[in-house]
């Protein structure tokens, strides 16, 4: 899985919040929670971000609650992965089982500025800064969670053993 | 055996092995799988999507529409309907609706749903204010609870535990809500990431149960996994005549391995305040200087039971909340609201002003029943002070214990409350 796309940098504790204020979670549509996402943080990012962009951000990415429409939301926004220093426990748990690619790279975060264009290796975790002609490498995605990813993530995992019986 | 932490204990028995070790992975059995109004309707979405037709447990699958009710709109009505034709549809047992809805994490307990020992995951992250009963307790996502729906079972990465110890007694006017203020203040909203945050200490043997819930519900705030305290005498007394399940006490070995271990003395630790816009930053409340309020919530998960009411009623007894000042009481709970009345806590809230709602989490998350507009400031009894948490962007929340919120609505600012009682 490779992506390319234009960096939108955001600070440290960025809150589900901030990613999907609450007043919104009186729905679950993909599409609705996309209007909406980072507006509190960036009224902006909703109407300019583009199909394939990336939010890259410093430490703690998706702290607060367990919003699992705070993922839904950035995905439906058409960002193809997040790259922060670290996430938190329940946005990191989520993003997987759903299936928002997210990588954790200190350097790379301290080397992306907002517009930077980057390439991202989600298999090898290369992250490439086209414009700064950088290359750092992501912090490896644990084999279990990769398994969980080669399954097509959590439900189907549970539908194979399901159907199995 | 090494010995091991009640974490690890707790974790291991449901996972039918032995011993666990920090960083292992595991598939653990689920004693209760918890969702909301919010969380559930994706988890349900989910489960039918998987072919599912029965959960595993009609009696270990609880759903709770605590968030936007009363319905607070067309939108949320659709949400709340989903939970209430799901829970028809499989029979089961903990699906509270109309006057039986409380605030999730109140009622859970209070109804003896949850008993010590237990593992439970909730799709909502302050499900780890359980650990107050001696439970492993964790929030996930509505994904995770749907497989839980399903098959009963998740995989867990074992965490490592630090240890929190509170020696000597508390001061006056101060509560479990400000140990844990004080601990996230310390170590920041991702000091404990990925971690199991244990409380012990003398001052800890000594705190109420509705303290102890206060305190493990605002783990998440420092990154946590899970917070929790071993059962005693306090928790004995609690569960005995709630419990609808046997229950175990598990208790950390002598010599289990920590992360860290940070230790208080508690004649230190003054009443806190978190300032906007991180629950980490905290301060004594005599610091905080003179912040004028519009709004004062008391109420939610973390500060909304009977001993959290009664400090009010103590305070607010015959005296008025500021003219400027909404002040929000929220009982959270039936039984917690009936009790509240039978005291005759209701003659003297309302006397001072307040105005009483129902159960409901409402305005702490920005839901209903008391938001705020740009440029406004509350003081909240809750746990989270995000920007625009409670509103607009522009507005502001401190987070408190109850006796600062009520003494801050009779000044009309943030104080301390002997400033107000002398």
């Amino acid at each position: 899985m490779k992506f390319k796309g234009r960096v939108w940098k955001y600070g440290a504790d960025i809150d589900t919040d901030r990613i999907i204020p609450a007043r919104y979670l009186n729905t679950s549509d993909p599409k609705e929670l996309a209007k909406h996402c980072m507006e509190d943080e960036d009224a902006a990012f909703a109407s300019k971000v583009s199909p394939g962009d990336i939010i890259v951000a410093e430490k703690n990415f998706g702290c607060g609650s367990s919003r699992e429409h705070a993922p839904i939301a950035i995905k439906a926004a058409g960002v193809s992965c997040v790259i922060a220093k670290t996430f938190a426990r329940i946005f990191y748990r989520n993003s997987f089982n759903m299936g928002l690619p997210i990588l954790e790279s200190a350097e790379a975060v301290d080397n992306a500025a907002s517009g930077d264009i980057l390439e991202v290796d989600m298999d090898s975790g290369e992250i490439r800064n086209l414009t700064k002609g950088a290359s750092f490498q992501a912090k490896p995605v644990p084999p279990f969670m990769q398994e969980l990813i080669a399954a097509g993530g959590l439900m189907e995992s549970i539908k194979k053993r399901y159907a199995a019986g | 055996m090494r010995p091991h932490t009640i974490t690890e204990k707790i974790l291991a028995k449901h996972a039918g092995v032995k011993e666990v070790t920090p960083g292992e992975l595991i598939n653990a059995k689920v004693d209760i799988a918890l969702g909301n109004d919010i969380t559930a309707p994706i988890a349900i979405h989910e489960f039918r999507k998987a072919g599912a037709k029965k959960v595993f447990n009609r009696n270990k699958v609880v759903l709770v529409p605590d968030h936007f009710t009363p319905n607070k709109d067309i939108k949320s009505a659709a949400q709340c309907k989903i939970l209430r034709d799901f829970a028809h549809e499989h029979k089961l047992t903990h699906y509270y609706d109309g006057g039986d809805v409380g605030v999730e994490h109140a009622l859970l307990p209070e109804k003896g749903v949850v008993v010590p020992g237990d593992l439970v995951i909730g799709a909502d992250s302050h499900t780890c204010t359980y650990g107050a009963l001696g439970a492993f307790a964790t929030g996930v996502g509505s994904t995770d609870l749907a497989a839980v729906m399903i098959t009963g079972e998740l995989w867990f990465k074992v965490p490592e535990t630090m240890r929190f110890v509170f020696k000597g007694r508390l001061r006056k006017w101060v509560s479990g809500k400000d140990l844990i203020l004080r601990v996230i203040g310390d170590v920041g909203v991702d000091g404990a990431l990925y971690r199991a945050m244990e409380f012990t200490g003398q001052a800890i043997e000594r705190l109420s149960m509705e303290s102890r819930l206060a305190l493990c519900n605002m783990a998440i705030e420092a990154g946590a996994k899970s917070g929790i305290i071993p059962p005693d005498a306090i928790t004995k007394e609690y569960v005995e005549k709630r419990a609808e399940r046997p229950y175990k006490f598990y208790a950390s070995d002598p010599g289990a391995g920590y992360s860290d271990v940070l230790e208080y003395d508690c004649a230190d630790i003054e009443p806190q305040v978190a300032c906007p816009h991180l629950p980490e930053n905290t301060k004594n409340v005599r610091d905080v200087g003179k912040v004028p309020l519009d709004q004062v919530v008391i109420g939610s998960c973390t500060n909304g039971r009977l001993e959290d009411l009664a400090v009010a009623a103590r305070i607010l007894k015959g005296r008025k909340a500021s003219k400027n000042v909404r002040l929000i009481i929220i009982p959270a709970t039936p039984h917690i609201y009936s009790e509240a009345m039978k005291k005759g806590w209701f003659d003297i809230f309302l006397k001072a002003g307040a105005i009483i709602s129902p159960p409901t989490c409402g305005p702490c998350l920005g839901g209903h029943m008391g938001i705020l507009a740009a440029g406004e400031t509350a003081l909240a009894t809750t746990n989270r002070n995000f920007v625009g948490r409670m509103g607009d962007v522009k507005s502001n929340v401190y987070l408190s214990n109850p006796a600062v919120a009520a003494a801050s609505a009779v000044k009309g600012f943030i104080v301390h409350p002997d400033d107000v009682v002398k």
